[in-house]
């Protein structure tokens, strides 16, 4: 099936007003949706017989900064038995006030595969995904501080008293904290 | 020529007590059969028989209980550092490390804007050997078991410490 036609098959069943963009010119042309409208979407797109996107192949998560405030979480689909693919971008604020982290609902009850992809993507950027069943880190330590790809990501100065930072002895002054070595341990 | 049967009797060593614990464990240094990433495939190389570190009297043991050596061989992450070093404080002293290649010397590739990557296991447990290299060849690291040898063979753990601090 066709770029236009799943377009348009999505906006039979959503409205046009669920395609916040829709860009075909680019390399790989993608759709855009409301973050709340994402599982929905998904789930049309899977069960729906002439689409049967039955392959979450990945899924992306992008900071623009806090400048621009956004983040944003792509998916690429792929449909085995049709072999036709879409890539769907959901945006959101990237600090929604009161330290609380941006929120996009989970699809891992779709594809079983986005439960490691989005614990991955809420590791490293701090994106939590509501209704994921088990939502903690994946890679980094339970007790981490911060999200490392994050754009305004400062490591934090010790670990469990082992220094953190990367030591520049040619440039004393590029990172904060003493210059002594983390070595801390009591034997 | 005089024809020497050899009897088994009257032969006769001298030497040190300290020499010859020196040659005892320097002579059979058992490191934790344990690596961490591509550095153990060369690791395990050394071991193998083109190499076979044996001949060293080194012989990897499963237990940090019966390790002598604790050969880091591969990136330390900060989650992997806690369980680096609670091994390195279950084995019985004396105890040595070898540090093997970039990422366990220095945090290797991963030095400035690796997040995840401890800077040098050096700054978990003290290290007595670093051998450098990206991973190091095997000779590397035997040549890294033979530093860490002519280190035993110089220590001296019999005499007393404050004989030591006077003479020093």
């Amino acid at each position: 099936m066709r770029f236009s036609e799943i377009v348009s098959s999505l906006a039979e069943e959503f409205g046009e007003e669920t395609l916040v963009a829709a860009d075909e010119a680019a390399i790989q042309p993608y759709i855009e949706v409301p973050a709340g409208e994402i599982a929905p979407v998904c789930r049309f797109l899977f069960e729906a017989p002439e689409l049967f996107f039955d392959f979450l192949a990945c899924i992306t998560g992008v900071d623009n900064g806090p400048e621009k405030g956004t983040m944003e979480v792509i998916y690429h689909l792929n449909s085995i038995p049709f072999g036709h693919n879409l890539v769907i971008k959901v945006t959101v604020e990237r600090s929604p006030g009161n330290d609380e982290l941006p929120k996009v609902p989970t699809v891992s009850d779709i594809w079983r595969t986005a439960d490691w992809h989005e614990r991955e993507i809420y590791d490293l950027f701090g994106i939590s995904f509501e209704r994921h069943p088990d939502m903690r880190r994946i890679l980094m330590p339970a007790d981490w501080e911060g999200f490392p790809l994050r754009k305004d990501y400062r490591e934090q100065l010790y670990y469990h008293g082992i220094k953190v930072a990367y030591e520049d002895r040619e440039d004393p002054g590029k990172f904060p904290g003493n210059m002594q070595t983390g070595f801390d341990i009591s034997l | 020529m005089v024809e020497r049967i050899k009897t088994g009797d009257g032969g006769i060593i001298l030497t040190t007590a300290e020499d010859l614990v020196n040659w005892a464990r320097l002579s059979s240094l058992w490191p934790m059969g344990f690596g961490l990433a591509c550095c153990a495939i060369e690791m395990m190389g050394a071991y193998a028989s083109h190499f076979d570190l044996e001949r060293f009297g080194v012989f990897p043991r499963p237990s940090p209980r019966q390790s002598d050596v604790m050969i880091v061989a591969g990136t330390v992450t900060f989650k992997m550092a806690d369980r680096v070093r609670r091994l390195y404080e279950q084995m019985p002293e004396p105890r040595y490390v070898i540090s093997m290649g970039s990422c366990s010397n220095c945090g290797g590739p991963y030095w400035e804007h690796g997040y995840h990557v401890v800077k040098g296991v050096d700054r978990v447990i003290p290290v007595d050997v670093y051998v450098p290299g990206c991973p190091p060849r095997p000779e590397a690291l035997i040549g890294g078991f033979l530093k860490l040898q002519e280190k035993i063979r110089k220590d001296r753990p019999l005499a007393p410490k404050l004989a030591l601090e006077v003479g020093s």
